[in-house]
C-alpha cells in the first residue's frame, strides 16, 4: 500500500497529471460548446490530430509556437466549417458527417504531413514549448514541482475552462447557445438566429480541438506521428457527458482522466512482473466507462442535441 | 377603441399548389380581443406566422401602430411589440423561467447579463396581470398551465402591445382554460390587443369582442360577438350545417369486460385504486375525469402496456390475468389512443403501413409483408372512413388530426371489434371531424361493439355514453345511468363527490 501512496505523493505525479489532461481539456470544451449549441461533433479525433499535424508543421517551417497553435486553431475550425455546412445548412445525421470529419481529417493531415516532410529513420523535431518559471510559486516545495512547471498552454487551457463555464452560464450569448441546444425554434421565436449561433459554437468548438491535439506536437512531445492522439477525441466525448455539459466539470473530469492515466503508468513500475502492463492500460478507460455511468444517469442532455434544425418545422 | 394597432392588408401565401391564405385582411384595435376562428388547416397559423415574421407573404403587408413590418423578420416583429404564444411552446424544460424569458433579450456581446434586473421586470410583469410564476423553477418542472404563462409571460418581457395566443387552450384542463381567459380579459382592459386562433364556439363566444371566420384559406365572414350565435359561426366555420349524431337507445348485451377491485401500482404510487367496472356489449361507459387522473393508466392496462398488481380482469367470462398487446389485439380489443401522434401513429411510416401494423400476420405473404394487400386496407379504410388529406403512400404525419383520427379509428373498427377502447378521441379535434368520430362509435354501439370512451369533455360524454363512471384520484364512481344526469352531478362526481347515490347496473 506504501507504495501507492509514495506513487500519490510523489510531485512527478501531479505533473504528469497537468500535462496529460491539458490536450484533453481543450478538445472536451470545444466538443462542449458544440453539444451545448445541439451539435455533436464526432470530428473531434481527426481535427485533432490535424491540428496536432499543422501546428507542427508551422513551427518546423519556422513558425514561432503561438503561431502555431494559431495555425493549429484555424485548422480545427476549417474543419468546424465542414461540419457545419454538412449538419447545420444540410442537416444531415450529425454521427455520421462526425465520423466522416475525423476519418478525412486524419487521413488529410497525414497525406499532408508526408508531402512537407521527407520520410527519415527519426522523426523530426522542434523545440516545444518550455515549463514557465513562476517566480515565487514554481519554487515552493512540493507544490511547486506538481503544480507550477507546466507550459503556458496548460494555463491557458485552464483559464479557458472557467472562462467558458462563465460565458455559458452567466452571459447573454450563453444563454442563447444553450436555448439552441434546448429548443432551437424558442430561440428563433425569441429572435435569435440558430444557425449563425450553431455556426459559431461548431467553428469556435473545432478550433479548441486542433488546438488541443497541436499541444500533443508542441508542448508535451516534439514531434508528429499520424497516430498521436490515440483515441484522446473519443475520450473527450465520454468526458462531456460525464461533466454534465459544464465546463467546470470538464476540467476536473479530464484531470481525473488524467489521474488514472499517469497513476497506471508509475503503477506499472512498481507491479511490474506481478499484473501484466496491459491491464494497467485498461484503467484509465474502464474507470471512466464507471465514472460516465454514475454520472451520466443524472446528466440533462440538450434536449435539441443531434436534432437538425430547419426553419418554419416544427 | 378607435386607434388601430395592427393592420393585416391583403394577405396571399401559398405553399406549392395550396393556397394557405388568399388576400385576407385583418385590423385589431388597441385593448380589443379578435377571435380568429376556422378548422384546422383554414389557414389560421400561417396568417399569425406571416405577422410574427416565420413566413414571408406572396404579396400583401403586415403594419404595427402604422408602421410597416418588414416580411420574415421575427426580430422586427417582436420590437415593433408583437408577441406570439405558439400553441406548441417555444420553450426550453431544461432552462429557468428567468433563463427562458431573458433569452434573447439582450445584446449577445455583453459581457455580463443583468439577471437582477431582469428578474424585477419579471416579477413586476407577473404581479400586474396576476400571472404568477416562480423566476427560478426549472421549466420541465412546471405543469402544463403554467408554461403557457411563461409563454405569455415572456411576450410581455418584451413589450408587446400585441399578443397573438395559437389555440391557448388546446392543451389546458377546463379549469385552467377559465384562468386563462380571465387573465386575457384583463390585459386588454389593461389596453394589451389580442388575437387569439381558436375552433372552439363557447371560448370565442366567452372571450372575444370581434370575430374572423377563416375557411380554406380565406376569409369567410367577420362578427361582432353580440351580433352572432354559435350555431351561424359553426356553420361558417365548417362551410354547412353540423350536427352532433344522437345516440339511439337500445339494450345493451352480455358483459364483455368486467375489472373487479383492479389496482395498479407503477413508481411505488397507486395509479388505480380498487377500480370496478362492467362493460356490456352494444353499450358505451363513459369514464369522465380531470386528465391526470389515473385515465392513462386504465387505457393502458386495457391495451396490454401495464399490468395489474392486484384484482382480476374478466374478459368474455373468462380471466385473462395481465393482458399483453398482442392479447389485446388478438381478442379483438380496438384502442384509440389519447395521444394519437405518440402512441396511435408512425409518423415518417406511409398510411397503408401504419394501418395495417398491428395486423402483420395477416398481410404476410412467406415471411413478406404483402404490400398489395396492404395497400387495398388502407384504400378500404381510406374511403370508409372519409380520410382526406392522403393517399395509401403517403406519410401519415402530413394528415391533419381529424384524419389521422379517422384513419385509426377506421383501422380498429373496419374489423368490427368486440371491445373499443377510446382515450379522448376527439381531443384537438375540430367541429367537423368531432362528428365524423362521434358518429362513428355510435354506429360500433349500433354493431354490437362495447365502447369504453375516456375522456374529459362533459359534451361529449353526454352525449354517446349510456352509463358513466368518474375517476378522481385513481379511483373510479359507481356508474350512473346518463339518463340521469345533468352537467352539474357529473361535474360534482369529477371532483371526487359521488356520495353512496348510483344507479345499481
Amino acid at each position: 500500500m506504501s507504495a501507492l501512496f509514495d506513487i500519490l505523493a510523489s510531485a512527478g505525479l501531479w505533473a504528469a497529471v497537468l500535462r496529460i489532461a491539458t490536450p484533453l481539456i481543450l478538445a472536451t470544451l470545444g466538443a462542449l460548446i458544440s453539444e451545448r449549441a445541439g451539435v455533436l461533433n464526432l470530428g473531434i479525433e481527426g481535427i485533432m490530430t490535424f491540428g496536432a499535424m499543422v501546428g507542427w508543421l508551422a513551427v518546423y517551417n519556422g513558425a514561432d509556437l503561438w503561431t502555431g497553435l494559431l495555425v493549429a486553431a484555424l485548422g480545427g475550425a476549417m474543419f468546424g466549417l465542414l461540419h457545419s455546412v454538412l449538419t447545420v445548412t444540410l442537416g444531415l445525421s450529425q454521427h455520421v458527417s462526425g465520423l466522416g470529419v475525423t476519418l478525412f481529417a486524419s487521413s488529410f493531415a497525414y497525406y499532408v504531413f508526408r508531402l512537407m516532410v521527407p520520410v527519415a529513420g527519426t522523426p523530426p523535431t522542434i523545440t516545444p514549448f518550455q515549463p514557465l518559471d513562476i517566480p515565487g510559486l514554481s519554487d515552493l516545495p512540493f507544490f511547486g514541482p506538481a503544480f507550477f512547471t507546466q507550459t503556458a498552454p496548460t494555463y491557458l487551457a485552464i483559464g479557458l475552462a472557467i472562462a467558458l463555464a462563465y460565458l455559458i452560464a452567466r452571459t447573454p450569448v450563453g444563454l442563447a447557445i444553450r436555448m439552441t441546444g434546448e429548443n432551437p425554434h424558442a430561440a428563433e421565436a425569441q429572435g435569435l438566429n440558430p444557425m449563425a449561433i450553431r455556426y459559431g459554437a461548431v467553428i469556435f468548438g473545432s478550433a479548441l480541438m486542433g488546438v488541443g491535439g497541436a499541444f500533443l506536437t508542441l508542448s508535451a512531445f516534439n514531434s508528429f506521428f499520424p497516430t498521436m492522439v490515440q483515441g484522446r477525441g473519443w475520450i473527450c466525448i465520454a468526458l462531456v457527458v460525464f461533466a454534465s455539459w459544464k465546463p467546470e466539470r470538464a476540467l476536473l473530469g479530464a484531470i481525473l482522466f488524467a489521474l488514472f492515466d499517469a497513476f497506471q503508468l508509475r503503477l506499472q513500475t512498481v507491479l511490474s512482473g506481478v499484473v501484466p502492463y496491459q491491464i494497467f492500460l485498461m484503467i484509465p478507460y474502464l474507470l471512466s466507462i464507471v465514472a460516465l455511468a454514475v454520472m451520466a444517469r443524472r446528466a440533462r442532455v440538450p434536449q435539441a442535441l443531434m436534432q437538425p434544425y430547419r426553419r418554419g418545422e416544427r | 377603441m378607435t386607434d388601430t394597432v395592427l393592420d393585416i392588408k391583403n394577405v396571399s401565401k401559398s405553399f406549392g399548389d395550396n393556397l394557405a391564405n388568399d388576400d385576407i385582411s385583418l385590423s385589431l384595435a388597441k385593448g380589443e380581443i379578435v377571435a380568429l376562428l376556422g378548422e384546422n388547416g383554414a389557414g389560421k397559423t400561417t396568417l399569425m406566422s406571416i405577422l410574427f415574421g416565420h413566413y414571408v407573404p406572396d404579396t400583401g403587408s403586415v403594419s404595427v401602430m402604422g408602421q410597416a413590418l418588414p416580411a420574415g423578420k421575427p426580430r422586427a416583429a417582436i420590437s415593433a411589440g408583437v408577441g406570439m404564444v405558439h400553441q406548441h411552446f417555444s420553450l426550453a424544460p431544461n432552462l429557468t423561467v428567468l433563463e427562458n424569458v431573458m433569452t434573447g433579450t439582450e445584446s449577445l456581446w455583453s459581457i455580463g447579463s443583468n439577471v437582477s434586473a431582469g428578474r424585477k421586470k419579471l416579477l413586476d410583469i407577473s404581479q400586474r396581470f396576476g400571472l404568477k410564476v416562480d423566476p427560478d423553477a426549472r421549466l420541465g418542472d412546471l405543469s402544463v398551465g403554467e408554461q403557457q404563462r411563461v409563454e405569455i409571460l415572456k411576450a410581455l418581457y418584451n413589450d408587446a402591445r400585441i399578443l397573438v395566443l395559437d389555440e391557448p387552450t388546446a392543451v389546458l384542463t377546463k379549469l385552467e382554460a377559465e384562468t386563462l381567459f380571465s387573465t386575457l380579459k384583463d390585459m386588454a382592459r389593461q389596453g394589451l390587443s389580442l388575437i387569439f386562433i381558436s375552433h372552439k364556439l363557447d371560448e370565442v363566444m366567452a372571450t372575444a369582442d370581434r370575430i374572423v371566420v377563416l375557411r380554406g384559406g380565406r376569409q369567410v365572414a367577420e362578427r361582432k360577438v353580440g351580433e352572432t350565435s354559435k350555431a351561424e359561426l359553426a356553420e361558417l366555420m365548417v362551410g354547412r350545417k353540423v350536427t352532433r349524431p344522437v345516440r339511439e337507445a337500445s339494450t345493451p348485451g352480455e358483459i364483455v369486460l368486467e375489472a373487479a377491485g383492479i389496482t395498479v401500482r407503477s413508481g411505488g404510487v397507486d395509479r388505480l385504486k380498487s377500480v370496478d367496472f362492467r362493460l356490456r356489449a352494444g353499450e358505451v361507459l363513459g369514464i369522465i375525469g380531470v386528465s391526470g387522473n389515473g385515465q392513462a393508466v386504465l387505457a393502458q392496462l386495457l391495451s396490454g402496456t401495464i399490468g395489474r398488481s392486484a384484482g382480476d380482469l374478466v374478459l368474455f367470462g373468462k380471466g385473462v390475468g395481465d393482458l399483453t398487446v398482442a392479447d389485446a389485439v388478438s381478442c379483438g380489443i380496438g384502442r384509440i389512443p389519447e395521444d394519437r401522434n405518440r402512441d396511435g401513429v408512425i409518423g415518417e411510416m406511409a398510411i397503408w403501413e401504419n394501418a395495417v401494423l398491428e395486423r402483420l400476420p395477416e398481410f404476410s405473404k412467406a415471411g413478406l409483408v404483402d404490400r398489395k394487400a396492404g395497400i387495398a386496407f388502407a384504400t378500404r379504410i381510406i374511403e370508409g372512413f372519409d380520410v382526406r388529406g392522403g393517399s395509401p403512400t403517403s406519410r401519415i404525419r402530413l394528415l391533419s388530426g381529424g384524419n389521422m383520427q379517422k384513419l385509426i379509428l377506421g383501422r380498429n373498427l373496419i374489423e368490427r371489434p368486440k371491445i373499443l377502447l377510446a382515450a379522448q378521441p376527439a381531443r384537438g379535434l375540430d367541429e367537423g371531424a368531432v362528428a365524423a368520430v362521434h358518429e362513428r362509435i355510435l354506429e360500433a354501439r349500433k354493431a354490437g361493439t362495447a365502447v369504453l370512451l375516456i375522456s374529459e369533455d362533459l359534451d361529449e360524454v353526454m352525449a354517446l355514453a349510456d352509463r358513466i363512471q368518474a375517476i378522481v384520484g385513481g379511483r373510479l364512481s359507481p356508474s350512473v345511468n346518463a339518463e340521469h344526469v345533468d352537467a352539474q352531478r357529473l361535474g360534482l362526481m369529477m371532483a371526487g363527490e359521488w356520495g353512496g347515490a348510483s344507479d345499481a347496473v
